[in-house]
């Protein structure tokens, strides 16, 4: 077999990637502090090596997967001969080792990216980015290749089979959801390298602000797609209806979540008015500490979780020493070479830098109090006070009130111009709006539901006055003389990306508003041909059948819902049995509505033939993902604007025009 | 190690399925208002031994144990203070998704409060001292004209940066 | 000032890794009992053995401390420590077993088929004294003082480490003849 000697070829391609990583992080730091412009430009070349190298070990480790080469550790603990292809390959990803793999992927493709989309970036300050993205390479090749070989042999018994990939994994769901989360979580590491690179060379000026922009919207945009993914998934693949459990795992990807959010929207304000600067590098730094402080989360073990990767608190230790090295040396560098004063450059209480500050004020709230939670069992019990929870209950109460805030200011930030907006001039429908959405807020419990619901009314008000207020903000912009499409398309690619992305969050939350309160679910026990009243449906069980899949056998029901007699839904969930680990697994059906889901799972079959089963009626939970494609969409609109295209002399150009305009 | 591994082998067997546990017929009630307490109570009380799921969602014995326990109680007209009660003598605070208001938790259920207002009051300071800033710096060399002539000379400036060391 | 004011990011980080570290070194798995310290909580339950009697607190006369095991035939770990349960059990030292949702017959066979190192057998089919007893899982096995108080609790396997390093010294302590001043102690 010519695979024999496979394992060892990736490890070998991975070794290099590290040789590469290292290089990459010495030799254009020699540059830069030699003046030396032929040290910094091999940063570019040494950064296309280390991709080059990474692809290698990461193919090779497919390939071990699709071939089954059991004598790989990582492939024995995670696949199976009879498990389909495309599962064989996305199990690359279904455990610590071939996870952190691709993380650190993710990590050198951005790299590559900036190598070769920075043309108007200075040479000197490309070459720190690159020198900063280099040393966190190596960090993490180290961890990776010292506490965590994807390609240790088991060796000289080498399985028969693998004992194959958890089931829940074996879903098309996770086969996209790791890549792009980690493509968001790992994105955020280029706007820290920016960060570095800008105190390093000292040259804290706006065009920092402006080349790290798109970077971080991009990454922005991808987690966003990530959680949205990973939330969609738990949905349908869990059985029990659940989109967001408030898990620490889930929390560690919602901190640097809410901290990417707080910087893209500091950042804008630093590229335009050039002001909160220290501030805006702050938030960079944290937003890809709190990324590694996920990893931390997620791998050591310090936390239970439902998701969390089988542990060692061997690699706890390493990666908490990563951590401190990276988050330590930024906040370190930031403390002595920030400078002192900042810009003298005055705003009013009601202009758009100080919405955008609360705005910042209020996520950077929100972040520590999910922090806080996430933590607080550890802190306690480090401290030895006991051991506690922390749970749902705790984050809907702390949370919601700020996410409430942050949307009422929403509305307004967008509506305030730079500098001073004296009250009078906010355009008098924007009150009026806010008004009648709170209304509106009032009467929807009583119109959709049965009865008053103070968060119901709360959530309706904020999510109708984002809708709204961004309405009436598009109306008053494309007011032109040649129309109001023409004054559409004439806005910024920045503005329509902001309309979507905030759009989008008063999808989420019209959506997460109505499921949480309207949803229905009801345990049943059905025998075939009998018929029960769910809410307004009627449910059928027609039959239950016995079927075959690749690697599983299965229960399958035939159920049928009625509504006033007409058939609304046909659907067939199982109850699966994996043949190699022996799991039973729900698998819910769904009859996907843009404004309601049914939502049916088998369970167990009880005495007389009849079957247990759960339906669920959600309401409007398709907005909280749909929402989430709004923002992710306006994210990468906004990286698309014109400003970050140009060549060099008319960016110089257009900045120099819209900053001289305030 | 050895004992490690065994030790985690076992914990499995006895707590994660993840699947649905689908199993509400079983708790009948009366009224609507009972069963929405039983929903509720199951779930922001946590399994014991699961990797983080509440007793509605969890098939280990013990929460199925624990749900007929609860359901007893509901049942039999107890307050939510008298099941919660019931929990935390057996098994702590660790079974509340709602920590309780104590010493060990105040930092918890206060801190996030006392840092919203220092935040506002650092938002406070920061306006009242922009409203009096004047636009034209002259302290510093982070000047605002000098960021722009820094712009316009990015071409030429490359290596010329006077910071670095 | 400004200046120390920028190093407040980075103390705080730092401060927040001295927890993060010590976090490592536990198991957040690991619950200790709320029950250390009180009586062994009151039952009425059916001795295995002959299950029309029923047997409660009084009825456990050992008047040395002893170990309380939960167990079950469903319970792979128990079957695994069973045979060092019968060693304890020869050595002199006494069980109380407590069998925890299960098949009575099936229950009865396995003592019968493996030996019975319990000299009381309690049968807790739904799980009542268990949940008292803040159980989450068998195997469980506390340590009781002569008195019905819960002195320690611990969770899963009892394997010969376990009980040389963590059960038998905390008996053998338990057993010393303590003197009246202890016994007040204890009573405060």
């Amino acid at each position: 077999m010519s695979a024999l000697y496979f394992p060892e070829l990736g490890q070998y391609a991975l070794t290099l990637a590290l040789m590469f990583a290292f290089l990459q992080a010495v030799v254009p730091t020699i540059g830069v502090f030699r003046r030396d412009d032929v040290l910094q430009w091999y940063a570019k070349p040494l950064c296309v090596g280390q991709a080059l190298a990474t692809i290698a070990g990461f193919l090779i480790l497919a390939i071990c997967f699709v071939l089954d080469d059991f004598s790989v550790a990582y492939v024995a603990n995670h696949s199976n001969s009879l498990l389909p292809w495309y599962y064989k390959v996305s199990a690359v990803w279904g455990g610590h080792e071939g996870s952190l793999l691709l993380w650190i992927l993710m990590l050198t493709l951005w790299s590559l990216a900036v190598a070769f989309n920075a043309k108007s970036l200075p040479q000197d300050m490309l070459a720190r980015v690159l020198a900063v993205m280099g040393m966190i390479g190596v960090g993490f090749f180290l961890f990776m290749l010292l506490t965590s070989n994807p390609f240790e042999r088991v060796l000289p018994t080498i399985p028969k089979d693998g004992v194959d990939l958890n089931p829940l994994l074996q879903d098309f769901g996770l086969i996209i959801h790791p890549p792009m989360l980690y493509m968001g979580y790992v994105g955020f590491s280029v706007a820290f390298a920016f960060a570095i690179a800008a105190l390093w060379s000292g040259r804290l000026d706006a065009a920092w602000a402006k080349w790290s922009r798109p970077w971080t919207n991009m990454a922005w945009a991808c987690l966003t797609l990530g959680i949205a993914l990973g939330s969609w998934w738990a949905y349908y693949e869990l059985g029990w209806g659940g989109w967001w459990f408030w898990d620490p795992v889930e929390n560690a990807s919602l901190l640097p979540w809410l901290m990417g959010t707080a910087l893209i929207h500091s950042l804008a304000v630093t590229e335009k008015r050039g002001i909160f600067k220290s501030w805006t590098l702050l938030l960079a730094i944290f937003a890809f500490s709190l990324s590694l402080l996920g990893t931390f989360l997620v791998r050591s073990g310090v936390l239970t979780s439902v998701h969390a990767f089988a542990t060692d608190p061997e690699r706890g230790v390493f990666i908490l020493l990563l951590l401190g090295v990276f988050v330590g040396g930024a906040l370190l560098l930031y403390a002595l070479r920030v400078p002192e004063v900042s810009g003298q450059i005055s705003f009013s209480g009601s202009s758009r830098e100080s919405f955008l500050l609360l705005n910042n004020l209020l996520l950077v709230a929100a972040t520590s109090t999910v922090l806080l939670g996430t933590l607080a069992p550890l802190l306690v019990d480090a401290m030895g006070a006991g051991k506690i929870s922390v749970g749902p209950p705790y984050f809907n109460l702390m949370f919601v009130p700020l996410a409430i805030g942050l949307m009422l200011l929403m509305g307004i930030g967008a509506a305030a111009r730079w500098k001073n907006t004296p009250w009078s001039s906010f355009n008098k429908k924007l009150w009026w709006t806010l008004l009648v959405t709170a209304v509106l807020g009032l009467v929807f419990p009583f119109l959709y539901g049965d009865g008053f619901n103070i968060w119901v009314s709360l959530g309706i008000w904020v999510s109708a006055w984002v809708f709204a207020a961004t309405g009436v903000d598009v109306w008053d912009k494309t007011n032109r003389s040649s129309g109001r499409w023409q004054g559409w398309v004439s806005t910024s690619r920045s503005y329509k990306g902001m309309v979507l992305a905030h759009l989008g969050v008063a999808m989420t939350a019209l959506g997460v508003t109505v499921v949480a309160n309207y949803a229905v679910e009801k345990d049943i026990r059905l025998s075939p041909g009998q018929s029960v009243k769910v809410a307004e449906y009627r449910v059928d069980l027609v039959e239950v059948t016995a079927m075959r899949g690749a690697n599983f056998v299965a229960d399958q029901g035939h159920i049928r819902m009625y509504r006033d007699d007409h058939l609304v839904a046909t659907l067939n969930p199982q109850k699966r049995k994996y043949l190699v680990q022996r799991n039973v697994m729900t698998e819910a059906d769904i009859d996907v509505g843009l404004f309601k889901d049914l939502y049916v799972s088998l369970g167990e079959p009880l005495e007389n033939g009849a079957w247990a089963v759960r339906v669920h009626i959600k309401p409007m939970v398709r907005w909280l993902w749909l929402g989430a494609i709004f923002m992710a969409w306006g994210g990468g609109l906004a990286l698309m604007d014109a400003r970050y295209r140009a060549r060099k002399p008319k960016l110089l150009q257009a900045g120099l025009v819209t900053q001289v305009a305030q | 190690m050895i004992k490690r591994c065994l030790l985690i082998a076992f914990c499995t067997m006895w707590s994660v399925t993840l699947y649905a546990v689908v199993d509400g017929h079983q708790y009948p009630f009366d009224n609507d208002e009972q069963a929405l307490r039983f929903k509720e109570l199951a779930s922001e009380l946590r399994c014991p031994k699961c990797q983080n799921q509440n007793i509605a969602d969890s098939d280990s014995i013990i929460a199925q144990d624990l749900r007929q326990e609860l359901y007893e109680m509901v049942q039999s007209g107890k307050t939510d203070q008298d099941i919660l009660g019931f929990m935390v003598q057996r098994y702590g605070d660790f079974v509340l998704y709602e920590p309780p208001v104590k010493t060990n938790t105040y930092f918890l259920w206060f801190g996030p409060l006392v840092l919203l207002l220092l935040l506002m009051l650092i938002w406070v300071v920061v306006i009242v001292r922009k409203r009096a800033a004047t636009d034209v710096s002259v302290k510093t060399g982070q000047n605002n004209m000098q960021s722009y002539h820094r712009l316009l000379s990015d071409d030429t400036s490359n290596n010329q940066d006077q910071h670095s060391q | 000032m400004k200046r120390l004011l920028l190093f407040a990011p980075f103390l705080f980080i730092f401060s927040l890794g001295v927890p993060l570290y010590f976090g490592l070194q536990k198991d957040p798995q690991e619950l200790p009992s709320v029950l250390i310290g009180k009586p062994v909580p009151n039952f009425q339950l059916p001795n295995l053995l002959e299950p029309r009697v029923t047997l409660s607190n009084k009825d456990i006369k050992i008047k040395k401390p002893y170990l309380l095991n939960v167990w079950a035939t469903w319970c792979p770990a128990c079957k695994i420590e069973h045979p060092l349960l019968n060693e304890i059990s020869k050595a002199g030292f006494d069980i109380v077993g407590l069998n925890y949702k299960d098949d009575a017959i099936a229950a009865q066979q396995w003592l019968l088929n493996r030996g019975n190192p319990y000299e009381y057998n309690l049968y807790d089919a739904e799980g009542r004294l268990v949940i008292d007893l803040g159980v989450f899982g068998a195997p469980e096995t506390f340590v009781v003082d002569a008195e019905g108080i819960i002195q320690y609790r611990h969770v899963g396997l009892v394997d010969r480490q376990v009980w040389e390093q963590q059960l038998k010294p905390r008996l053998e302590q338990l057993m010393k003849p303590s003197s009246l001043m202890d016994k007040v102690l204890a009573n405060d």
